[in-house]
């Protein structure tokens, strides 16, 4: 009981990346706290579903499978969450920051009397103490989020209202498989007694959904290689990068040319701009069409061999070496300290 | 058919799009006295779906609906000149500290006490908190259908509407039944313009709290057209519970605020070593940069 909730996003039968990246983050966090990892999916014709999900370390796994919830509706699914998390009680539970989980989130917090915080950007556990109750709340979920169009970063708790909810963005997390031979139960909820006719009040009559592409505009984090790179097979490092972050690979104009790189990663006046949160320049020198392309990024790294490239003159941290040398350096560094 | 009762909320707020230097107070908290009080932008796009259905459907109309201090007014008033029929300021003092689940509390029993009403449309969200929660407990609290990130009604017919939602990846058309909850995206069309002569006819529109400072023609004046009376409504008159408003009704709690100091830009050069490396790496996770 009181086990860390995860609701995860199906389309087409695949579970959304957010919705991995949440598992990663909740395995990690009912490990700190004891307790269980339980996963929600919902949809029609999940027979492989386990699969997918099972091995980012997911303990239970709760299906409601059945053909009319072949899509996301509001209230069906908000009724098989409200009725599952009635009964299980969660301590935590985390949805995707999409517009499904930014519609199913508060429709089920406003359900539950529970708070939930929108967008974080950091998960975390902590204590909180309560001065003026003289009171210690053990075991919080803190909330980090940033409010006022970027200018603060708050941490938000829900001392005394369960389940503590949160979505997080697509991106923002690390996804990772726990084991890929990890065991897990499976709960199959039956439907119908928990659904009406009154929740398919609403009806979808059209949808025209994209396949997924890369997208590098929406991507908080950049990893963008130029001609210094040097090679197809050294790009390869700037994926495990961006991978091991939560980014996406980007390219300079010259890098595209050489063929390190596809045409729909080009950044620069003849591509794509970009304004990520934090913008790792390798191997680019920084020419100005290529500058046009991401000099508003939040922040920038550049590793370049020449301690003068002019990309340095707009970074914030410049290293002088090569790709293949600090790279690593940084993936080693970032594991050892993220949590 | 006859004209729909359709309730705009809508919401002013601190202008957090263009946050100058002086935005932020030595001590870490916001200086709101230097940002500027606006309708927020999702809202006027809500406003503006509104009164095309009052376009469509003769005798529809619109109700201005907004929750905050005294000075919010201006949001009725903005919502009069383009178009709306009359608004209500939602203010009590027991209102402060609220979170999305108290507000969405506060705004369903103004709601249940305006009265009928067929359809209830917001912006998707406020830019002061990006949350995108308000919409969504609103309308469970009432028990209400939603449609989130609408960008077009395409069509009304008795009481089935036809909705067009914008979701990331490309587009939905949804089938609903009135009454219902709509929050509308920014990708919907933009607001119309004040109408000359609704800005004429609601210029002196005002709130109780605000006519007491007035002279004694504004009273006569007021006291013979009635429509430019802004109706307030306090805790009192929704009938609201006080435990579930402001912080004690509140679950989320905010345990901390860090201000994100804006450096000038100085490129810091780093050691090609595991060190210098690593000494960088943990300062992009303390602040935020990677999770």
């Amino acid at each position: 009981m009181n086990n860390l909730f995860v609701f995860c996003e199906i389309e087409d039968g695949q579970v959304a990346d957010v919705s991995l990246e949440l598992l990663t983050k909740g395995r990690s966090l009912a490990t700190q706290l004891g307790c269980k990892l339980e996963a929600i999916a919902i949809g029609y014709k999940l027979n492989d579903i386990a699969q997918q999900i099972i091995p980012y370390g997911v303990d239970v796994l709760h299906i409601a499978d059945d053909k009319r919830l072949v899509h996301y509706l509001t209230l069906p699914y908000a009724a098989i969450v409200n009725d599952l998390f009635a009964k299980e009680k969660p301590q935590i539970a985390l949805m995707g920051a999409t517009s499904v989980g930014r519609d199913l989130g508060p429709r089920v917090s406003s359900a539950l009397k529970s708070g939930l915080t929108a967008d974080c950007t950091s998960l975390m556990i902590g204590n909180h103490e309560d001065k003026k109750a003289n009171k210690v709340y053990e075991n919080l979920l803190y909330q980090i989020r940033p409010a006022f169009g970027g200018n603060i970063i708050a941490t938000i708790i829900n001392p005394d209202c369960r389940p503590q909810m949160a979505t997080v963005r697509e991106g923002v997390m690390k996804k990772e498989v726990f084991n890929v031979a990890y065991k897990g139960e499976i709960k199959n909820i039956d439907v119908k007694p928990i659904l009406t006719d009154a929740d398919f009040v609403v009806s979808i009559i059209e949808r025209h959904i994209e396949k997924r592409k890369i997208n590098i505009q929406g991507s908080p984090i950049v990893v963008a290689g130029g001609y210094g790179v040097g090679s197809k097979e050294n790009f390869k490092l700037l994926y495990e990068l961006a991978d091991v972050l939560g980014g996406e690979v980007g390219a300079s104009r010259a890098a595209v040319d050489e063929g390190y790189a596809d045409h729909e990663r080009q950044i620069g006046q003849t591509g794509i701009t970009v304004r990520p949160k934090l913008y790792i320049a390798c191997g680019i020198s920084g020419q100005i069409q290529h500058r046009a392309g991401m000099d508003e990024s939040a922040m920038i790294i550049s590793i370049n061999t020449d301690p003068h490239a002019p990309i340095n003159a707009i970074a914030d941290y410049a290293i002088t070496g090569s790709v293949s040398e600090i790279i690593p350096k940084m993936i080693k560094a970032y594991k050892k300290n993220s949590k | 058919m006859s004209g729909l009762k359709i309730v705009v909320l809508a919401k002013q707020v601190p202008d957090t799009r263009n946050v100058g230097k002086d935005a932020m107070k030595a001590d870490g908290t916001v200086n709101r006295a230097v940002l500027e009080a606006i309708f927020n932008p999702e809202d006027l796009n809500a406003l503006e779906q509104a009164l095309e259905l009052k376009d469509r459907v003769p005798g529809t109309t619109v109700t201005v609906l907004t929750m905050g201090p005294g000075r919010a007014a201006e949001i009725i008033r903005e919502g009069l000149y383009r178009g709306a029929d009359n608004g209500f300021l939602l203010t009590d003092r027991a209102f402060a500290g609220s979170d999305t689940l108290a507000t969405s509390y506060a705004i369903s029993k103004a709601i249940e006490k305006i009265g009928a009403f067929d359809v209830i449309i917001a912006g998707r969200q406020a830019i002061d908190g990006d949350t995108a929660q308000v919409g969504p407990q609103v309308a469970e609290k009432l028990n209400l259908p939603q449609v989130t990130y609408a960008e077009e009604i395409l069509n009304v017919k008795g009481n089935e509407i036809t909705i067009k939602r914008r979701l990331e990846r490309g587009i939905e058309i949804v089938k609903a039944k009135m009454p219902l909850v709509i929050t509308v995206t920014s990708s919907a069309p933009d607001c119309r313009p004040r109408n000359a002569k609704h800005t004429m006819k609601f210029k002196h529109a005002k709130t109780v709290s605000e006519m007491q400072d007035a002279t004694e023609d504004y009273l006569q004046l007021y006291n013979s057209r009635p429509y430019l009376q802004i109706p307030e409504l306090s805790v009192i008159d929704v009938q609201a519970d006080l435990v579930q408003l402001g912080l004690t009704g509140s679950p989320t709690k905010v345990k901390n605020i860090e201000n994100v100091v804006l450096q000038a830009k100085e490129s810091m050069t780093i050691g090609n070593n595991d060190q210098e490396i690593e000494a960088m790496m943990v300062e992009l996770i303390k602040n935020h940069t990677i999770g």
